[in-house]
């Protein structure tokens, strides 16, 4: 992705809007770690409940009222274990969970004085402790002599395979890109998981043992699904979804500055030195999920001076949280809602502008309402959702449903010895947790399956 | 119109919060600073025999148990009695009673178990105007080992010898502190009223070790490799003094024995409640020890505001009032029968209840309802203990109903059969043998 400037010079491109102290400070830690006090204190609040509804709306069922009275009793490495027991990617999850959608939102005390457990912050603090040891957990098991090709490091692929090295299983990591932990690595927000953490977790995990990794080799393009189920005792895929949807409107491949939201998160993630990585001075986000807040937030935080996130239905239809969304608007980001874009402007090559039509619900149909109306932007970033990739499977793919993969409970692909997980299967939360999740129940199935 | 001014043994107090004898009430200094805050009175710290100073520890002296919050649940200590020069101590108490002649000064004392030790410092004591003594039976660490403090406390004999020394050979009027290291607390009281005590004080401090460094293998307060237990007080050991104090009130040879109640007083209710017991006035020291002396002013304000309340208009009125309502095991009503109730509206559905019910009592409580998420109580199993109450954390959410109508359908019995209590059961042997 390179964003330019035009001839005409009226598009107002720039790096290093902000003094270098002022990016680090934008890019730091989001949510500082808890300290040994506060992390006690926070711990103490949790009622340890029954059958705890925290527990019941994680999607990898962390005990959760365990690993806090761990917690609370000066015991974080215990804490770290029950984590990870249920959730290897405990730590990425503890900082990119909607966990107010998700345990805090269960949590009794949410219901009780509206202020639940920040159970988020305390399994970050457990496992952090953890990995400050720079000791594995866990050991394995006497090897099987089975392998297992996973094709994906990313979190479902990470999850899958460290359950499957545990049990005793040789596991070979594939992925198409040159750094492992997928989405962890290339897809969210810097401030969220600042200082390399996906990397140290990703290595974390491997510490393990017996997994070995195969970076830049993509499945259908250097490795075949046919080939790898015939050389392994099972495949694991965790694809992701490596396509992203496009707005459909002239202009769209051709004008500059009209960049597709994910590859400028992942370029602002593997960029070395902020100050030096361009973002324009008015920047249009269309979108309304998680990628479009990510999008728009590290956009005002490189110093871009308007940014709005366009979206074309209401703000409470928008996928991204409450929390995700006032996080957006803390940072000054615009929220333009009921705007659905009709066209882009561009000048000497360059984008200039979006036209978008206003829009209203009618019977539930979205329909337009009103005059048009023009925004300038110097970038135009489109965060209007990913695709799976259906044409990586050769010729005999397996059953695929909308665009992604069709998968039973045990995540098992309508192929004999293909499993499949994460984002690139069909109902899919779309959260690292749920792929974690779904990384873990494969492995669980795999390991049944070659016993 | 709210008077809380007290005259305990004719000793007068603006009100009933005083100091007890412990590091706050060491010097002039202290207990200036404690009199301009609002305290009513203090008992000045353990006066010990002319002598060479007492010494103690020069490493900690204190230690305690925490809250997860830090807030100090239990305190403890090794410290022994004054170990400034006594001649000093008698000065600065004679200055101090003098210039604040409305606030009691009691004056602490433990010299050893022999006669005319005791009749020396009584002399001293006198000469300072002090308004009486207290003599500390409690102290259960360091002095003890030398023959005084609670090792005089745990012989009655002892007490009533030393208590009787007093009188002889003092005006003054002679509070008895009492240590609570003992089997039964009416022995020692007795003893103090035998021996002539105007009044006893208790309880002193419980021997406790606060806890175990398990780096070090040593205790938590660790004197250079070694430890030793302490004495141990805060709001933790309330409920146990508030039990000896109601012994003492409704033991039939020293009911009506005036007692200055101490042990874990930290907030106006903690001294409401001992006055309930009986006591005419509470003796404090770790709530100021852990906030200073200002905490007696919220003491005061939550005092006046509940008698305000209550209607009543001096510490005699309500003073004793629950000392009827203490009795033994066998006289409770057996057929006395209450069910717990959870309120819907403002259940939190944590369950506690319910797996505390589950795990550990009666099975008594659903944790569904058609399979929903929801607490109801199963009255055919439950026997009102009070646990469910006990474990959820929302304050008023159970409650434990009389029933009055209908019938148990735990026992088939209905619930209003006249009251039955052990001595009347028939299950109990001796009621059987008797009606044989």
């Amino acid at each position: 992705m390179a964003l330019v400037a035009d001839a005409g010079g009226s598009a107002d491109i720039a790096a290093g809007r902000l003094p270098p102290e002022e990016l680090k400070a934008n890019f730091g830690d989001l949510h500082p770690p808890l300290d040994v006090h506060e992390a006690r204190v926070e711990a103490e609040r949790c009622y340890f409940c029954y059958d705890a509804p925290c527990q019941q709306a994680c999607p990898t069922a962390i005990d959760i009222p365990l690993f806090i009275r761990e917690i609370a009793n000066a015991n974080p490495l215990g804490a770290a274990k029950t984590i990870l027991d249920s959730n290897i990617l405990g730590g990425m999850c503890a900082r990119v969970c909607p966990t107010e959608e998700l345990c805090e939102e269960a949590c009794v005390r949410e219901a009780a004085e509206g202020k639940p457990v920040k159970i988020g912050h305390l399994q970050r603090y457990a496992v952090d402790a953890q990995m400050a040891t720079g000791k594995h957990p866990y050991a394995r098991a006497a090897a099987t002599g089975k392998k297992v090709a996973v094709v994906g490091a990313g979190p479902a692929g990470l999850a899958c395979a460290h359950a499957l090295s545990v049990a005793g299983h040789d596991v070979v990591v594939y992925d198409a890109r040159p750094k492992i932990a997928g989405l962890n690595e290339y897809g969210i927000a810097a401030y969220k998981t600042p200082d390399d953490f996906a990397a140290r977790e990703a290595a974390f995990i491997l510490s393990v043992g017996g997994i070995e990794i195969k970076t830049g080799v993509a499945l259908g393009r250097d490795i075949a699904l046919e080939t790898l189920a015939k050389e392994y005792d099972a495949v694991f895929l965790g694809l992701g979804l490596p396509g992203v949807n496009k707005l459909g409107l002239p202009g769209e491949d051709t004008l500059k500055n009209v960049e597709d939201a994910v590859a400028f998160i992942a370029d602002l993630r593997q960029a070395k030195d902020l100050s030096r990585l361009p973002i324009g001075r008015r920047v249009v986000v269309i979108g309304g999920g998680m990628t479009a807040v990510d999008a728009a937030v590290q956009s005002k935080r490189l110093g871009a001076e308007l940014v709005t996130i366009a979206y074309r239905r209401g703000v409470e239809d928008m996928k991204a949280s409450p929390y995700e969304r006032e996080l957006a608007q803390t940072n000054g980001v615009n929220i333009r809602p009921w705007a659905r874009p009709i066209g882009l402007e561009g000048h000497d090559g360059v984008v200039s502008g979006v036209v978008f039509e206003r829009t209203r619900l009618v019977d539930g149909k979205l329909v337009a309402d009103g005059a048009p109306f023009r925004l300038e932007a110097d970038v135009v970033f489109t965060a209007i959702g990913q695709t799976g990739a259906g044409d990586l499977f050769g010729a005999t793919p397996p059953k695929m449903q909308g665009g992604k993969i069709a998968i039973d409970a045990e995540r098992r692909t309508s192929l004999a010895k293909v499993w499949a997980g994460g984002d690139c299967v069909v109902g899919g939360l779309d959260l690292t947790v749920a792929a974690v999740e779904d990384g873990k129940r494969a492995a669980r199935s795999i390991i049944a399956a070659l016993a | 119109m709210v008077d809380l001014r007290t005259s305990f043994l004719g000793i007068k107090s603006p009100n009933p919060f005083w100091l007890a004898s412990a590091p706050p009430t060491d010097r002039k200094t202290n207990v200036e600073r404690a009199f301009r805050a609002g305290w009513g009175g203090v008992v000045w710290k353990t006066l010990g025999e002319a002598g060479p100073p007492v010494v103690n520890v020069s490493g900690p002296r204190y230690g305690a148990m925490h809250g997860p919050d830090r807030r100090l649940i239990a305190f403890n200590n090794i410290e022994l009695i004054t170990d400034r020069d006594l001649e000093i101590n008698l000065q600065e108490i004679k200055q101090v009673k003098r210039e604040w002649p409305d606030r009691a000064l009691v004056v602490s004392l433990m010299v050893p178990c022999e006669e005319d030790a005791w009749k020396k410092i009584l002399a001293r004591v006198e000469e300072t105007e002090a308004d009486g003594i207290e003599l500390n039976f409690g102290c259960p660490h360091g002095m003890s080992e030398r023959g005084m403090g609670s090792a005089v406390g745990q012989v009655p004999e002892y007490i009533e010898m030393v208590t009787r020394w007093c009188k002889q050979h003092s005006r003054m009027p002679v509070i008895v502190k009492l240590t609570p290291n003992i089997t039964d607390i009416r022995r020692p009281a007795r003893a103090a009223k035998a021996g002539g005590a105007d009044a006893v004080s208790l309880i002193n401090t419980i021997n406790s070790i606060t806890g175990i460094d398990l780096d070090k293998m040593t205790l938590d307060v660790d004197i250079g490799g070694k430890g030793t237990h302490g004495g141990m007080c805060g709001p933790a050991v309330k409920p146990i003094a508030l039990s000896m104090v109601s012994e003492i009130a409704r033991d039939a040879e020293t009911a009506g024995l005036p007692i200055s109640a101490i042990g874990g007083v930290t907030t106006w209710k903690d001294a409401a409640e001992f006055i309930s017991l009986g006591a005419g006035n509470v003796q404090v020291c770790t709530a100021a020890m852990t906030y200073g002396f200002k905490v007696v002013q919220e003491m005061i304000s939550g005092l006046s505001q509940f008698m305000e309340r209550k209607g009543y208009s001096s510490i005699e009125d309500f003073r004793g009032a629950a000392v009827p309502k203490v009795t033994d095991w066998q006289y409770l009503n057996l057929n006395y029968v209450v069910k717990a109730e959870i309120n819907q509206d403002t259940c939190i559905k944590c369950g506690r209840c319910h797996i505390a019910c589950e795990d550990t009592s009666h099975q008594a409580i659903w944790p569904k309802v058609d399979g929903v998420r929801k607490f109801v109580v199963n009255e055919a199993e439950c026997v009102g203990c009070n646990l469910c109450v006990l474990v959820c954390p929302v304050e008023n959410c159970i409650t434990l109903v009389h029933k009055t109508e209908g019938t148990d359908p735990r026992t088939g019995q209905p619930y209003n059969q006249p009251a039955r209590n052990w001595t009347q059961h028939p299950n109990n042997p001796a009621v059987f043998k008797a009606a044989e």
